[in-house]
């Protein structure tokens, strides 16, 4: 089918039909001699122009034709004789280079000469080539038409290696297509979403898994930098951090722009399209243009259904009654077969949108629907997109749902049959032997059993039968059980970690561990979250309970931390920051006085002062001068202070036995070990060390997390003070003999805390909370329990004392520190 | 047409997650935010409470948290959620070929948006 295909019709057309030349021989410009033909046949003497070398196929089957699907006679739309049958003159491989609209005639390469009445533009789109070194090289292609399929083929044949630029439809199409013709692929995609346009981080997260489990890399966040070859031909990609792929094919799927250079030359308006109104027509009467070549209302379209509605309002008009084309409300599958993947309209919403979110961890699925002004708006499913057209069509007529907008996340089924209007009866309905959770096999029956049996609360019921405790998706349904057995007697269980779960914090950190979940996005998967991306509570408390879990594999999310820790410095009032350099227990010298002064001086800080953790304090310095102090203060050997942290913050000391004449034992000393242990470690909270070398307690050691009071037989450590709000003295956990003892129980104490507090609980209401009971018991009925909570400390601690100052100085996330630009509005106003 | 609308660079300059600031000689900071799931807004970067910069807090679904006092902003309206009162001036956005746009006016501060 790839030989040039010259069509012309026996001469029988009457000299009276208008002539219309059709530039484009693609979907658009097909469907629309179609649209035309159905209302007027007689109305036209056709030509149509088209670039590729064949009759009129179906672009969007291109990947079944890659995947060995479907075969390229599958996907022809309309046959030679279909041409010939409508009197259609065909010219292909031989392009328009040329629209003159003063005579009224197109130009092709091969200067033939057409005349026109009307004339339709339908060039459709350019495939994007993002200009990396080696573009031009042999073996990289893009994913437009079938030469490039014939392309891919043939580089498949050789098997071999295959990375995909893009991450999009496009590209996760052709990666597909690839990896089942044999080759390994790699696709790097820009953004850290996959199909970012089409996808929320949630779903983006499970197709990544998905296609990762079936043996694609996926490079998320990659830049390409350059594609390698050798000879003319490609050999590789190398991203900007470095990162090397071999390639024997590289595939550009980035995107596609819209072909515009024929109309722009022609001198129509043109914007990022051509620019048509409601009856496709453009700046030029007789010119009308459709497809994904157009800007209508301000969007372009890259998608096929937006063109039947176009085409349709097109001919209306060009035969004469016109109606009008308002725009396409659009959705995305994805061609991948075993993922199920649908999105539909605009999920970001608008004022006043709301997310319905539903996820059931145990089958792989995920399910939000946005609703504004009890209407659908958008959707996106993944793993079960059965409702998917359900969906579409409730988006598509904009249909009050605010009588089923309760069942609205479980589908047609259920919004239909109206269950759910009272769901405490459609729990009553069930029987006894009905399965509530899936997770752990638990029937009504035996929940309802529980709860005879004592269980009043949440709680109780997951931890007598373990119905609801593991993925929480049956929530609701044991609320209801809980409600249906006990009337008003349903006690509330504690507190959950917000609003966007049902679990607590203590459950979110047990099955963090029990079902090794590693992400943010894949816990609020497993543990059925409510909400797309959860809250500015809970996001930082994940990260910190995944930072705890996995010490040295987990990624700290900087989305997820509260400015300061983000920052590396405490914002104040005015929106400036205060920088704290560490002065180990207290200790500092000359040098870094004198580094301090500069730094106050050089960026005219209007305030130092020293802090109750025995430091210095520089106040008013702006976010993007962070760097340039850190380096100041890093060349003197400073590091940062964790002054803002939910962290180890200082060890205060008094001077000890060194100097003073009461000391028992060298409090500074200890205290500089103890700084030098713990340092830089996140903790639920922020956490604070004294060490006083006497009984006087100069240091105050017993209003801090951890205290040491020296006295002459040894040591006495304190714990779960604090000077805050609520003033509490600590309680003694032990007396030991030596320093290295009350080291490695200060480790275990802080790895203890750090392992079973709640995010944002500090050692006085954990104490009060657990029984300074358990914790004894904790690090002493074991005698081995020190030294395994001690070892598990020091491990995290190796990935930890990194100075992030540092790392800040050397460009680390610089953009945090930048502005986007600065705006002159008089420099603006002259230079247009 | 051209000049209504101010061309502030690249969509990549803003991580998911994220916001940056965009001075005003002259006029108010602009806070520029993109969201996890891939949209973007921009809002004086004051937040209507104490005037913290909301460029710097926590960003989840369409809502920011002020970093000073945990106000929760909506991007899309500039109103405070919840219990509190209070609304921020929001500036017109649009993302076209990977770029982004504010319309003009609204950042020189011209038009109450």
């Amino acid at each position: 089918m790839n030989a040039p295909v010259q069509f012309q019709p026996s001469d029988t057309r009457t000299g009276v039909a208008e002539r219309l030349v059709v530039i484009g021989n693609g979907m658009a410009g097909c469907r629309a001699v179609e649209e035309i033909l159905a209302r007027d046949p007689g109305r036209f003497a056709i030509t149509i122009f088209g670039a590729e070398p064949r009759v009129n196929y179906n672009r969007i089957m291109l990947s079944p034709v890659l995947a060995g699907e479907k075969t390229f006679d599958d996907i022809v739309i309309n046959t030679a004789d279909w041409y010939a049958e409508n009197e259609i003159a065909l010219v292909s491989g031989d392009p328009v280079t040329v629209i003159d609209r003063q005579t009224q005639t197109v130009v092709t390469r091969s200067g033939r000469i057409e005349p026109y009445d009307r004339l339709l533009i339908a060039t459709g789109s350019d495939p994007f080539i993002i200009p990396v070194p080696g573009h031009e090289l042999a073996g990289v292609v893009t994913f437009r038409d079938l030469d490039d399929v014939d392309k891919m083929l043939a580089a498949a044949d050789k098997g071999g290696n295959a990375v995909v630029i893009g991450g999009g439809l496009l590209g996760l199409e052709a990666a597909h297509g690839l990896s089942l013709r044999g080759m390994n692929v790699t696709v790097v995609h820009l953004m850290p979403t996959l199909m970012e346009r089409q996808l929320d981080e949630a779903a983006g997260y499970l197709l990544k898994a998905a296609l990762e489990r079936r043996g694609q890399t996926i490079v998320t966040g990659g830049d390409t930098a350059e594609i390698q070859g050798k000879d003319d031909h490609v050999t590789g990609v190398r991203l900007k951090d470095g990162q090397e792929f071999a390639a024997d094919i590289v595939v550009m799927a980035v995107g596609i722009r819209p072909a515009t250079g024929l109309a722009k030359a022609a001198g129509l308006d043109v914007e990022r399209g051509i620019i048509v109104d409601d009856h496709m027509v453009t700046s030029d009467p007789a010119i009308m243009a459709v497809g994904e070549c157009v800007q209508h209302r301000g969007t372009c379209y890259g998608l096929v259904a937006p063109l039947w509605d176009m085409c349709r309002a097109l001919a209306d008009h060009a035969t004469g009654s016109p109606s009008g084309y308002e725009g396409s409300v659009t959705s995305t599958k994805l061609k991948v077969s075993g993922i199920d993947l649908f999105s539909a309209g605009d999920f970001s919403g608008a004022d006043g949108a709301e997310d319905i979110v539903m996820r059931d961890a145990s089958r792989g699925v995920y399910k939000r629907v946005i609703v504004k002004d009890d209407r659908l708006v958008g959707a996106v499913l993944y793993g079960d997109t059965a409702d998917g057209s359900w969906y579409f069509d409730l988006l598509k007529k904009g249909e009050d749902i605010s009588g089923i907008r309760e069942a609205l996340i479980f589908g047609q089924a259920f919004a239909a049959g109206g269950a759910l209007a009272d769901p405490n009866a459609a729990v009553a309905a069930l029987s006894d032997d009905a399965e509530i959770c899936g997770c752990n096999g638990v029937s009504k029956g035996k929940v309802v059993e529980t709860i005879h049996a004592g269980a009043c609360s949440l709680d109780a019921v997951r931890s007598q039968c373990k119905a609801s405790a593991s993925c929480g998706s049956c929530t609701g349904l044991v609320e209801s059980l809980l409600k249906l057995t006990l009337g008003d007697e349903v006690a509330a269980g504690p507190k959950t970690m917000c609003k966007c779960t049902t679990f607590t914090h203590s459950d979110v950190r047990r099955l963090i561990v029990e079902k090794d979940l590693k992400l943010i996005p894949q816990v609020m998967q497993e543990l059925n979250w409510a909400t797309p991306d959860g809250c500015a509570s809970c996001r930082p408390a994940l990260n910190y309970y995944l930072l705890c879990a996995w010490p040295g594999a987990y990624i700290d999310d900087q989305q997820s931390r509260f400015v300061n820790e983000r920052l590396h410095a405490n914002i104040q009032k005015d929106g400036t920051y205060s920088v704290v350099p560490r002065m180990w227990g207290g200790l500092t010298n000359p040098k870094e006085l004198r580094a301090i002064a500069d730094v106050v001086e050089k960026f005219n800080a209007p305030m130092v002062k020293v802090t109750g953790g025995q430091r210095l304090d520089i106040f008013g310095i702006k976010k993007e001068d962070l760097p340039a102090v850190w380096a100041d203060l890093n060349a003197a050997g400073m590091v940062s202070g964790h002054a803002y942290g939910k962290s180890l913050r200082t060890v205060k000391t008094c001077v000890g036995s060194e100097w003073c004449r009461f000391g028992t034992q060298d409090s500074t000393g200890l205290g500089v070990k103890l700084e030098r242990m713990t340092w830089g470690s996140w903790m639920p909270h922020k956490f604070k060390i004294a060490v006083s070398g006497c009984p006087r307690n100069c240091a105050e050691a017993t209003i801090k997390d951890f205290g040491v009071v020296c006295v002459d037989s040894g040591y006495e450590l304190h714990v779960g003070g604090n000077g805050g709000i609520k003033v509490r003295a600590t309680d003694l956990l032990c007396k030991v003999e030596t320093e290295v003892e009350a080291m490695d129980i200060c480790a275990a104490f802080i790895q203890l805390y750090r392992e079973q507090a709640w995010y944002l609980e500090r050692t006085a209401p954990w104490i009060e909370r657990v029984g300074l009971a358990h914790v004894q018991a904790a690090l002493f009925d074991d005698p081995d329990a020190v030294a395994r909570l001690a070892a598990r400390f020091r491990h995290s601690q190796q990935f930890m004392q990194d100075d992030p100052w540092a790392k800040r100085v050397a460009g680390d996330e610089a953009e945090l520190h930048q502005h986007l630009a600065e705006v002159r509005p008089l420099n603006l106003e002259m230079a247009q | 047409m051209i000049g209504d609308w101010l061309d502030i660079g690249p969509v990549s300059q803003i991580s998911p997650g994220n916001a940056r600031t965009l001075p005003v000689q002259g006029g108010e900071e602009i806070a520029v935010f993109h969201t996890l799931d891939n949209q973007f807004y921009a809002l004086v970067n004051k937040c209507p409470h104490r005037a913290g910069p909301l460029s710097q807090g926590i960003v989840h679904g369409s809502v920011v948290t002020c970093p000073l006092h945990n106000w929760n902003i909506s991007l899309k309206t500039g109103e405070a959620q919840g219990d509190d009162k209070g609304c921020v001036p929001t500036i017109p956005l649009k993302v076209d070929a990977g770029r982004i746009y504010l319309l003009r006016e609204a950042v020189l501060g011209k038009k109450a948006a």
